[in-house]
Parts: C-alpha cells; sequence; structure tokens
C-alpha cells in the first residue's frame, strides 16, 4: 500500500487516534536549535514516546507570536545558520526513518522570500505535510493555499479566543488538516494556570465544523493536558519541550532523556 | 483631509494585514471605529479643536531666507513640525489615535518609539485624556534618547525597555505587538508611523496628512504657486506621507523621500528600506524590506533613532514603484552637516531624522534655478540629540 502524504497523512492520524479514543499529542520543536542533528534526535525521540505529530519550527528574527523560550530558541537556530532550505534537508533526512506526520511552523516572510510556489512543490518533496503560518489570516492565506492545496500539503489555520463567530466560518471553511486553537490571549510560552478561553473556544469552533481542532498555547503539564484533552483531538505543547531542550544544551543524552521522559507523561495525559 | 481606507487595505501590491489570527478582529474594531469617527462630525471638531488649541496648529511655513543664499539656488521653506507641541509631527497622529481609543473605551494605550517622539506625543496625550500608557523602547534607544525617556517617565507613562533582538525600533514594535496580542480586548495599540497592518497606515495617514494639506495652502498663499518639490525623511514614513498626501494629484509637484544612509548604502550599515530593500512581510504590511537571503530581517544603522527601522509604510513602497515619489540616502555625515548648515544659518536645530531632508535639500537646491521652490518637511526639534551631537561635534 502507497503510504499516505500531505493532507491526507494528517487525515489518517487523527482518524486513527479517534478510532481508538484518543487524542494527538503534538509536539513542538525549532528545527536547527540547538543543532539539526539534535533537531533529527529530537524528533525521533519525540515519536518513540508518543508523539502522534511533529511540529517543527522555522525559526524567523522577528517571531511576533512567540514568547521569550521559543525567541530564544530560533534565535540559538539562526545563530546555528539554519535556514528553510536547511529545514526542508532535515525534513528529507527524517523520512528515511520515520511517517510520522510533520508540519512547519513558520512566519510568513521566509516563505515568501523562497518563493510560495517553489515552497509548496520542495516542501513536498521532503516530506513535509502541512504549514502553519503565525501571521497569515485566513483572509490572507490564499496565495499560499492554493500551491499547497495543489500539492495536497494542508495550510493549517489558527483560530483564536477573540475570532469572531463570522471569522471562524471563515476559517473552518479554508482549513486542511486541523485547526490551530489559541488557547489564550497570548504569546507562546508556559503559564501556570490552565488556560480559561480555551473549552470555550473550542466549543465555538466544534459548532462549525467536523475539522480536528489542536489546542495549543500555554499547555505545560500532563495535568493541564489532561484536562483540556476530552474537548479536542489534539494537544500542542512547544515552550515546555523547548525549555528541557534549552537546559540541558551542553548534554545531549540528558537532554533527550529528559524530553523523552516529558513525551511520556504528556501522550499518557492526552492519550 | 484624505479620510479614504484603501480597499482590502491595499496599496496596489504594498499592505495588507499579516499578523496573528488574535489581532485580526482588534484591527477590524480599528477600521471599523476609524470609519465612524472619519465621518462623525463631533468628533472632527474635538480633533481640530485639539490641533489648533493644544498643538498649536497650523504649524507655520517659514522661508528659510539665509539658508537660501547659503546654498544659491532653489527657495527652501520649511514646514515647521518642530514648532508643534512636544517637538515633532507625532503629536498630530497620538492626539488622534488617542481620542480613537477613549471613544472606544479602551483602559489602556500602548506605543512603541525609536526616537522617543512618538513615545513622547503618545505619553502626551494619553496625560492629556487620563488613560495609563506604557511605551516599548529598544535599550540601544533609551540610552541614546535619554532625555525623552525622563519625559515620558515626567507625563506619568512607563517605559519598557527592549533587549531582544537589535533593541531597536523594530524590536520595539515587536514586543508592543505581543503585549497586544495578550490584552487586546481593553488597549490601544497607538501605532507610531504610517506602516504596520492596515488600518493603520490609512489611519496614521490621515492624522497626518493636516502637514501636506496646511503646506499646499501655505505656499499657495505665499508664493503664489505649487512647489517643485517636497521632502521629507523617511522612518517608516508617517511626516513623509502627512506631506505627500497634500500633493499626491499635483503631478508638477516631485515627492522626495529621504532615507538614512548610515554609514553608506554601499556599506550595509544603513536604514535604507527603499534605496536597497526587496518586497517582504514585516509587521504586518508587504512593503520594502532589509532582509537577506533567507527572509530573515537584517540589522539596521542610522545615527538617527527614528529612521533606524528595516521597514517602511506601504504607500510609499507603492509610491516607489509607480514612479510618484524618489527616495534617496543620505548618510549619517551629510546629516550632521545638515544640523549644522541649519542651527548656523537660521538659528534652528532640527532633530537628526529631519536633518536627512535638509542635508538632501543641501543637495538639490543649487542645482537648481532660483526661482523654483522647496518645501522641507522639519519634522522635529533637535533637542533631542544633543546627547549623540555631543559626541560628533567638538
Ligand atoms: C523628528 C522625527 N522625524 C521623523 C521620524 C521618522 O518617522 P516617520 O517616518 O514616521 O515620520 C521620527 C521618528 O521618531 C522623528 O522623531
Amino acid at each position: 500500500m502507497e503510504e499516505l502524504r500531505g493532507t491526507e497523512r494528517l487525515a489518517a492520524t487523527f482518524a486513527t487516534l479517534k478510532a481508538e479514543g484518543k487524542r494527538a499529542f503534538i509536539a513542538y520543536v525549532t528545527a536547527g536549535d540547538p543543532d539539526m542533528e539534535t533537531t533529527k534526535e529530537l524528533v525521533l525521540t519525540l515519536e518513540k514516546n508518543g508523539a502522534s505529530i511533529i511540529e517543527l519550527g522555522v525559526p524567523f528574527s522577528d517571531p511576533v507570536a512567540d514568547g521569550p523560550v521559543i525567541q530564544e530558541a530560533a534565535g540559538r537556530a539562526l545563530a546555528g545558520g539554519t535556514t528553510l532550505p536547511k529545514v526542508l534537508e532535515t525534513v528529507r533526512a527524517l523520512r528515511q526513518e520515520t511517517s510520522i506526520p510533520i508540519v512547519l511552523l513558520t512566519y510568513y516572510n521566509p516563505v515568501l522570500r523562497f518563493g510560495l510556489a517553489r515552497f509548496a512543490c520542495e516542501a513536498a518533496a521532503s516530506g513535509v505535510d502541512g504549514v502553519i503560518v503565525a501571521d497569515l489570516p485566513a483572509e490572507e492565506g490564499g496565495v499560499l493555499r492554493e500551491p499547497l492545496d495543489e500539492m495536497g500539503l494542508a495550510l493549517i489555520p489558527l483560530a483564536a479566543p477573540t475570532s469572531t463567530p463570522e471569522r471562524i466560518q471563515l476559517i473552518a471553511e479554508k482549513a486542511r488538516g486541523f485547526i490551530y486553537c489559541v488557547s489564550l490571549l497570548g504569546v507562546t510560552g508556559m503559564r501556570a494556570d490552565l488556560p480559561p478561553d480555551a473549552a470555550a473556544l473550542l466549543e465555538r469552533v466544534r459548532a462549525m465544523t467536523d475539522v480536528p481542532l489542536a489546542l495549543g498555547f500555554g499547555i505545560s503539564t500532563a495535568e493541564h493536558a489532561a484536562i483540556v484533552a476530552p474537548n479536542c483531538d489534539g494537544v500542542i505543547v512547544g515552550s515546555a519541550i523547548v525549555k528541557l531542550i534549552a537546559k540541558n544544551l551542553d548534554d545531549r543524552a540528558q537532554m533527550l532523556a529528559e524530553v523523552g521522559a516529558f513525551a511520556r507523561e504528556m501522550a499518557a495525559a492526552v492519550g | 483631509m484624505t479620510g479614504q481606507l484603501t480597499p482590502n487595505g491595499r496599496f496596489g501590491a504594498f499592505g495588507g494585514a499579516f499578523v496573528p489570527e488574535t489581532l485580526k478582529p482588534a484591527l477590524e474594531e480599528l477600521e471599523a471605529a476609524f470609519r465612524q469617527m472619519a465621518d462623525d462630525p463631533a468628533f472632527q471638531e474635538e480633533f481640530q479643536t485639539l490641533l489648533a488649541e493644544y498643538a498649536g496648529r497650523p504649524s507655520r511655513l517659514y522661508f528659510a531666507r539665509r539658508l537660501t543664499e547659503h546654498l544659491g539656488g532653489a527657495r527652501v521653506y520649511l514646514k515647521r513640525e518642530d514648532l508643534n507641541h512636544t517637538g515633532s509631527h507625532k503629536i498630530n497622529n497620538t492626539l488622534g489615535q488617542v481620542l480613537m481609543a477613549k471613544r472606544m473605551g479602551k483602559k489602556r494605550v500602548i506605543a512603541e518609539t525609536g526616537a522617543g517622539q512618538h513615545g513622547v506625543a503618545t505619553a502626551t496625550a494619553c496625560a492629556l485624556f487620563g488613560i495609563p500608557c506604557e511605551v516599548y523602547m529598544g535599550a540601544e534607544d533609551v540610552e541614546r534618547q535619554a532625555l525623552n525617556v525622563l519625559r515620558m517617565q515626567l507625563l506619568g507613562t512607563k517605559v519598557i525597555a527592549v533587549t531582544s533582538g537589535t533593541r531597536t525600533l523594530k524590536d520595539a514594535i515587536n514586543e508592543a505587538m505581543r503585549d497586544w496580542v495578550a490584552n487586546v480586548q481593553d488597549t490601544f495599540y497607538c501605532f507610531g508611523t504610517a506602516a504596520g497592518p492596515h488600518p493603520y497606515p490609512s489611519i496614521v495617514r490621515y492624522f497626518q496628512s493636516v502637514i501636506g494639506v496646511e503646506a499646499r495652502a501655505q505656499i499657495i498663499e505665499k508664493e503664489g504657486r505649487l512647489p517643485d518639490a517636497v521632502l521629507a525623511c523617511v522612518g517608516g514614513g508617517s511626516n513623509a506621507m502627512g506631506m505627500f498626501s497634500g500633493f499626491l494629484d499635483d503631478a508638477s509637484v516631485r515627492l522626495i523621500g529621504v532615507e538614512a544612509g548610515g554609514d553608506g548604502v554601499e556599506t550595509g550599515r544603513h536604514s535604507a528600506s527603499l534605496t536597497a530593500g526587496i518586497p517582504g512581510v514585516l509587521h504586518g504590511a508587504v512593503s520594502y524590506l532589509l532582509q537577506d537571503d533567507d527572509g530573515q530581517i537584517m540589522g539596521t544603522h542610522s545615527i538617527a533613532a527614528g529612521l533606524d527601522y528595516p521597514g517602511v509604510g506601504p504607500q510609499l513602497s507603492y509610491l516607489k514603484d509607480s514612479g510618484r515619489a524618489e527616495f534617496v540616502a543620505i548618510t549619517d555625515r551629510e546629516a550632521l552637516e545638515g544640523v549644522r548648515i541649519l542651527a548656523l544659518t537660521e538659528g534652528i536645530l532640527p532633530a537628526l531624522e529631519s536633518a536627512h531632508a535638509i542635508a538632501q535639500a543641501a543637495k538639490m537646491a543649487p542645482q537648481m534655478s532660483p526661482d523654483s521652490l522647496l518645501i522641507v518637511n522639519l519634522s522635529g526639534r533637535g533637542d533631542k540629540d544633543v546627547h549623540t551631537l555631543a559626541g560628533e561635534v567638538g
């Protein structure tokens, strides 16, 4: 049987989990933080320890939707010479070893500079399944969605607690793969409390679409993950993982061990 | 004033609203409020009264006789935005936006600032309306614009030094956007220039268009005709769009934007986005941008903190591509010479930003006939820069 890819691979992953009564644990790392070799190992470690989908951050110099933890990761990655072509190369290498769905999380300018059609082509060829662009709202997304659609890749939109019913309708219409529901007002980062707006947003989006809903921003403990999981199809965890990476920059074995243990805990809480 | 919003927030291929989804509804709310207030006679009256009674408008159009004699060519006029309350054109925009914030019932105003002039103007408007205010400022600018930091603090505003990235205006805008994402429901972001996501380029142009509208009427009254060219420095482009928007339909008037050439455009240490950049997306709009081959934003340099920014407003990008406006770069050194010439011939100490436009006028005027007319937008006064000047002159 031919392996599924792109939007179809994401759909199949959510469908399989759903049939098992489970949710996706979606793990974020910034590509190239601190180097690409480590990124590859992190991805494989996350998969081995229960992640269902990997989000690979493409570092950008001016990440306005990110808090300090991911900003600093982007800084480390850029200082190490990470570029979009190198991220694609890394995905291509990973595809020799894993078929876990991989989505890129990026800002618009690096993609625009690379060329939208060229990006869609090369991302597909590398084995990328979907793309999340933090500063590309539904209205502006058409020019990227078209070439991605043609390649069978998902342009995954975001929905926020501030999104009006009209906007959620529009977002749902344009959505591919899943909808990234932003759990709170604010940037990425760990929070002590459970995001209060999350359940209401999930409910509002759910009323408008059957597309899988993943919840992200601010979720950093298994406890919180377990509470929000029943209301969505996937839980996204970024800063908490990146923080473990940052803490263990000079001890890769320790880094992988801690990230692996954390992923196991999260996957269990979410599933 | 020219109050139209551009369709889809586009100026040709430029503009748009490339922001996180969380902010998109706030921009829609802002656009709706702006539409309503631009048509509301009560808002207009309050705004016009503030400009006249509080900011000190109209600003003078001053014939610089000694500068003209010194340069030996075109007759040079100065549009004296430096005479406004708080010492720059920024007050026009902040009175307008903070008045909008008040009418929208917002509880808090945030802003970013480079040279500190927009910060001071926002702090001033917020003190006047009794709204709490916080201003983000790059750590490097906090140091070189210490006087304006103190002014903001005296006006009751909290200044937050930004240490991320290049520690200048670009990073202050990033931090202000992060704050806005977190507090969007009750916070008004008073954007400092005619850049950023739609509808800011249109709103800021609207509030600054008073500069060009006044200048046009004043030059016709004094000289009986239109100028041959108008000049303005370009940071994000608010004083330039303000001046240009009075003359857009006057095909005979050259519109000249003066960017920061820093150490020289060829050195790579500059902030000349239109001269040396390529289109891309930063801070919410498609516009000319200083970026590398991978789409990362490049570090910038200018002796003028208010010009030290890798982007530019989208309408200026459009005016460049359509050929309606011309853009040139003036180096730090030439700008310092601009300060010196204006101080010695006219007794006016211009802001380093404005000195870029003066320096360009000093290049052009001698090549022009004595019956030609130039208007230079003197966007601000130089008090804030004495610290920098002390290090350079001596
Ligand atoms: C006196 C003065 N002129 C010009 C500028 C540049 O801004 P803009 O291009 O928006 O007019 C600044 C910005 O701080 C300024 O303080």
